[in-house]
């Protein structure tokens, strides 16, 4: 077998080192009705590179994938163009093959890259610090959650109607588990986000609101005005960034007042993957760095006075503080997080600029087409690449119609939400960098049939 | 002004009815550079044997637990630029909260520092 | 021919000529050894290494107000710069690709890149979550497959794949012990964890809102059954039980231990972290176990990535399947495969506890631990097992006489060997043994884990070493040892020779610097 350098010679030798009779004779500790006398029933035996690869292949192509068709989805996961340095610095060994850099001494590469992720991540989100990744977008907001929860010493948070469903339930079951008291606003088919129902709803007992910017359907709330009701509430601010490129565009969420802010760093580097791995993005203000979940990167020196940086807080961690810990997070997104580096770094501050007037053009040129079919209209009064479409039925049809003519023509919002009825006409598309003219006119031919 | 050691290492000055609270030289060697403290809120009521404060070394965090009940009436601001007072002044500048008594008798179950000393020994 | 050397010139051998000491360079590096700043020391906010053409038009007038007022402050490079700021980078890293990485509970084996390969196939990394399912039948069929290879080889009924990582799958497992225990109508908070645990687990329990109540090992570093059952009544929802366990140990009773557990109404949570040990030899189903996470980027090889991403699949017995998370992916009678999301979850999975993450898990590590079962079959997973075992025993038994293993002079250990420092000489401890390891070249084992043994090093080699690689770590561990009894200085002062000397965690710990403002005004 190709990946196991034992030769049966190897095994007999190290046997006789041990004393053993057989590899039998090291499971001993193990009841004898509970081994198994040969391979696992049902299971194919070993396989050759080629078998494998064409075994998967088969499977990849049974896919439609977003490259080889117009393709219009966002809702949280985004289609940009990712530089091929970017895959080839990710697979170099020395960082593929890493463990997380316990022994700072020889991971100064991972650490190094951690420390710059770091910065990029408060420099995009305008907060002070950030950390060294979470899982995912969703997991990220719910951590935001607790974590607001313990600073201000309040349980009630309430959520914004424009946040992701998914992210919505996350929060939702998980706080059925702690008894947090969850304030979910509904999500309403109008062109201005929420941001007044999010106000109304802060109280004195409200540790935090949750909003998202832009929100799902595209709308961007005034994070400003909600800032300062919360603050007047003695209330957290938790921003919720689904898609990072736009804020290339529109201002960053902490320099608007957020407390915290989270978010899904997939749109950079990482790709769609049909849904992950992905990055949770954290960042907050400085005081509250011993509140925060996950790992930090910190710089240092070393015995002989060079620059260098380890993991710190540690104490914060499950492995230290147990069950008193801020989290129970331990591996995290540290390759996605890598990916996610080295694209801004390509990018820098301009081309992250340059990249988000483009997706924004795209999806006007997007959303200007569409909108002149007879029955199709626009929601937003504002939006960066997403938006929502109001059809004349069903959006989750149209969505399986236009995919049996290729078309892979954005997310409905009965998908997203099924029991919100009144939601159902609703389309979200999404443009990119990546959506060329020809997109946009297959894409309005094809749901202009579909709608005929 | 008298002192008492707990079996926890921390020790309490009082004065009156207010006792003054650190951990003890022979605990802050135990943990090595302390890099942070976590100190109760001043106002706070305290029941002795509540874990009111955490001290973090690189490696470690651990708990405080206060040796009498009452209420916290101060707490040493110096730690938080200075967590290291600790480490170098366990036993007067590195105290870590004031305690006003509630009830004076739970002194009586305290060790003086001669015992503290047997029991330090004995670990 | 043309001689090679036809001057007669020959590399100096060394010699009064030679400086003593490493002299200052000009440029701080040392021949291949290069010192790297950070990328925004390097960039400029002017510079880009990505050419995108300028907008065909001015964002849309109701954006205005929304606009930012100036670009990020981000300095960017151009591609060779970048190419070379993570290259360089790179090398500063010990990896797996660059010799064994033996760190114990981690199972660092070798990451197959036909894995890597298989995961970047358009038809996989390139599909988006919400495609119409028709669209992505066979991302379905993989995370359906990889199911199916995780039920059998478990011996279990069910798997929620959705959990991101091992903390997240010990999440979902102990979620699922609420909601059927809610299902039942009971209220049980207490859950028990022994005292070798990995952090993790009672971490986890507090974080869904249990009590935790620890449970002692016995001297042969087994959990100890009858202090366990002392402990058993109607408060206590389940345990969480590692087996093999974090001393590298099989826990023979587990099967008395689950049977006890679930007579007195609780659950068996297991930590699967260590399953390379058994995986293709043992069924933790057979075992009595009711949830068990996964470890992907463990068992499974898909890479570590420098701390992720993983996943954290958790398999399920028939008392706790009908409470896995959202989505769930099912078959049907036909042999169609469905995805169970909210809009759907009255077809067959109406008592799921609810959503842990957006979408439906970890899709790239998926296609990376299938084709690396698919590459060893069933037959090679069971090597897999044997020669990982084999291989602990080995480095077990080669270095016993010189560090003790505290629970294994009666018999062999499972996948990971573990030594104590006990007997080294005065002021020398494992700290020392391991960047002692580090100057000899390799990655240190675990360290100070388990928390039961004092000074604990746990060394997991894993099956992808072979027996000359073997060799020659044993070489340097009990060199290392050797130095450490008698007293060598130098090794308080190691590494000397990596990248950075020790690094001074107090005052990163003391005066946090997190973030890059060396720009600031």
């Amino acid at each position: 077998m190709r990946y196991l350098p034992l030769t049966e010679a190897d095994r007999a030798a190290m046997l006789e080192t041990i004393g053993a009779a057989s590899v039998d004779d090291l499971f001993v500790d193990v009841p004898a009705e509970a081994r198994l006398a040969g391979p696992v029933d049902g299971l194919p035996m070993h396989a050759s590179e080629m078998a494998v690869e064409r075994h998967m292949t088969a499977l990849a192509a049974k896919n439609i994938n977003a490259g080889s068709v117009p393709f219009f989805l966002g809702a949280g996961a985004y289609r940009h163009h990712v530089p091929a340095s970017v895959d080839h610095v990710i697979q170099r060994g020395e960082f593929l093959t890493a463990y997380t850099p316990y022994q700072p001494e020889i991971a100064q590469g991972t650490l190094q890259v951690l420390f710059e992720f770091q910065t990029q991540v408060a420099r995009l989100f305008g907060t002070d610090i950030a950390n060294a990744s979470m899982y995912d977008g969703s997991t990220a907001c719910w951590e935001a959650i607790l974590m607001a929860a313990r600073i201000t010493r309040k349980g009630r948070t309430v959520l914004s109607g424009g946040l992701h469903p998914h992210y919505g339930e996350v929060v939702r079951t998980m706080a059925r588990f702690t008894q947090d008291n969850i304030v979910s606003l509904p999500t309403e088919l109008s062109g201005e986000p929420d941001d007044a129902a999010v106000i109304a709803a802060i109280g004195e007992d409200t540790s935090s609101v949750v909003v998202q910017y832009p929100d799902v359907l595209g709308r961007i709330p005034d994070l400003a005005a909600i800032s300062d009701a919360a603050r007047a509430k003695g209330a957290l601010v938790i921003a919720v960034v689904t898609e990072p490129v736009a804020l290339g565009l529109i201002e960053a969420p902490g320099n608007l007042g957020a407390d915290i802010v989270v978010g899904e760093g997939q749109s950079l580097g990482v790709g769609l993957q049909f849904g992950g791995p992905y990055l949770g993005l954290f960042g907050c203000r400085e005081k509250f760095v011993r509140q925060m979940p996950g790992r930090l990167c910190g710089e240092t020196v070393d015995a002989e006075g060079k620059r260098g940086f380890v993991l710190t807080l540690s104490t914060r961690e499950q492995h230290i503080r147990r069950e008193k810990a801020t989290s129970n997070i331990c591996t995290n997104s540290g390759l996605c997080a890598l990916a996610f580096s080295v694209h801004l770094t390509l990018l820098g501050g301009e081309g992250l600029a340059r990249l988000a007037a483009v997706n924004h053009a795209r999806a006007q040129a997007t959303v200007e087409r569409l909108s002149r079919i007879p029955g199709v209209s626009l929601l937003n009064q504002a939006y960066f690449n997403e938006a929502t479409l109001i059809l004349p039925r069903d959006a989750r049809e149209v969505v399986r119609e236009l995919a049996e003519r290729k078309v892979l023509g954005g997310v409905s919002l009965g998908r997203l939400f099924p029991e919100a009825d009144g939601l159902h006409h609703g389309l979200l598309v999404a443009a990119t960098e990546t959506t060329t003219d020809e997109d946009i006119e297959s894409f309005a031919k094809e749901l202009e049939g579909v709608l005929a | 002004m008298t002192r008492y050691f707990t079996e926890d290492h921390e020790w309490i000055d009082v004065e009156g009815d207010t006792g003054t609270v650190g951990i003890t030289d022979y605990a802050q060697g135990q943990l090595g550079d302390i890099t942070f403290v976590e100190l109760p809120e001043v106002g706070a009521s305290v029941s002795k044997g509540d874990s009111v404060s955490v001290v973090d070394s690189v490696k470690a965090a651990s708990d405080v637990y206060t040796p009498v009940s009452g209420a916290v009436s101060d707490a040493n601001a110096a730690l938080a630029d200075q967590p290291e007072l600790v480490n170098t002044d366990a036993e007067k500048g590195g105290w870590l909260f004031r305690v006003t008594l509630s009830d004076p008798a739970e002194l009586g179950g305290l060790m003086d520092e001669a015992a503290y000393k047997v029991y330090v020994e004995s670990l | 021919m043309n001689a090679v050397n036809a001057a007669g010139w020959r590399p100096a051998m060394g010699g009064a000529e030679e400086p003593a000491e490493k002299f200052a360079t000009a440029s701080g590096d040392y021949g291949l050894m290069l010192e790297e700043p950070l990328s925004f020391e390097l960039g400029a906010t002017d510079k880009c290494g990505v050419d995108i053409d300028a907008p065909d038009r001015a964002p849309a007038p109701g954006l205005s107000k929304f606009l930012r007022k100036a670009a990020p402050n981000l300095p960017g490079l151009t591609e060779p710069e970048t190419m070379r700021h993570y290259t360089r980078l790179s090398r500063q890293n010990y990896a797996i690709d660059l010799g064994p990485f033996p760190l114990g509970s981690c199972t660092m084996k070798h990451n197959p890149r036909l894995n890597e390969k298989m995961a970047r196939l358009p038809g996989f990394a390139d599909v988006h979550p919400l495609q119409p399912q028709k669209s992505v039948e066979g991302a379905l069929e993989v995370i359906e497959q990889l199911a199916d290879w995780l039920t059998r080889l478990t011996g279990m009924a069910s798997v929620a794949m959705s959990p991101k990582a091992g903390a997240h799958g010990e999440l979902c497992g102990l979620l699922c012990i609420r909601a059927a225990l809610d299902a039942r109508g009971e209220t049980r908070d207490v859950v028990l964890v022994p005292e070798s645990a990995h952090g993790t687990n009672p971490a986890t329990a507090a974080f869904a809102g249990f009590k935790v109540e620890s449970i002692p090992a016995t001297p042969a570093g087994r959990v100890d059954l009858e202090a366990l059952k002392a402990k058993l009544g109607p408060n206590v929802a389940g345990v969480m039980i590692t087996n093999p366990n974090t001393c590298g140990l099989f826990e023979p009773e587990m099967k008395a231990i689950a049977d006890a557990v679930h007579a007195a109404g609780g659950y068996v949570y297991c930590d699967g972290a260590n399953f390379n040990a058994i995986v293709g030899k043992v069924r933790p189903g057979d075992l009595g176990v009711d949830a068990m996470h996964i470890n992907l980027h463990k068992t499974f090889s898909t890479p570590h990535g420098g701390g992720g991403p993983g996943a954290g699949p958790v398999v399920l017995s028939e008392a706790l399947a009908p409470f896995a998370p959202l989505p769930f992916v099912t078959r049907g009678a036909d042999g169609s495969i469905h995805l169970v999301e909210e809009e759907n979850r009255g077809e067959g999975h109406a008592r799921s506890f609810g959503r842990m993450v957006a979408f439906h898990g970890q899709m790239g590590m998926f296609t990376r631990a299938l084709t690396y079962m698919l590459s060893h079959g069933a037959d090679g997973l069971r090597q897999v097992a044997e020669d990982a075992v084999l291989n602990a025993n080995y480095v077990l038994r080669a270095c016993e006489d010189l560090l003790p293993a505290p629970f294994a002079k009666s018999g062999p250990c499972m996948h990971e060997a573990l030594f104590s420092d006990a007997g080294l000489a005065e002021g020398f401890s494992t700290l020392d043994i391991a960047k002692g390891l580090i100057d000899e070249g390799f990655h240190p084992m675990t360290v100070y884990f388990p928390l039961v043994v004092k000074g604990a090093m746990l060394v997991e080699p894993t099956e992808t070493e072979s027996k000359a690689g073997l060799d020659r770590f044993i070489a340097s561990l009990r060199s290392v040892a050797e130095r450490a009894k008698n007293g060598d200085e130098s090794l308080h002062t190691a590494p000397h020779f990596a990248p950075r000397r020790r690094l001074d965690e107090t005052l990163a710990a003391r005066k946090p610097v997190l973030v890059w403002r060396g720009d600031a005004g």
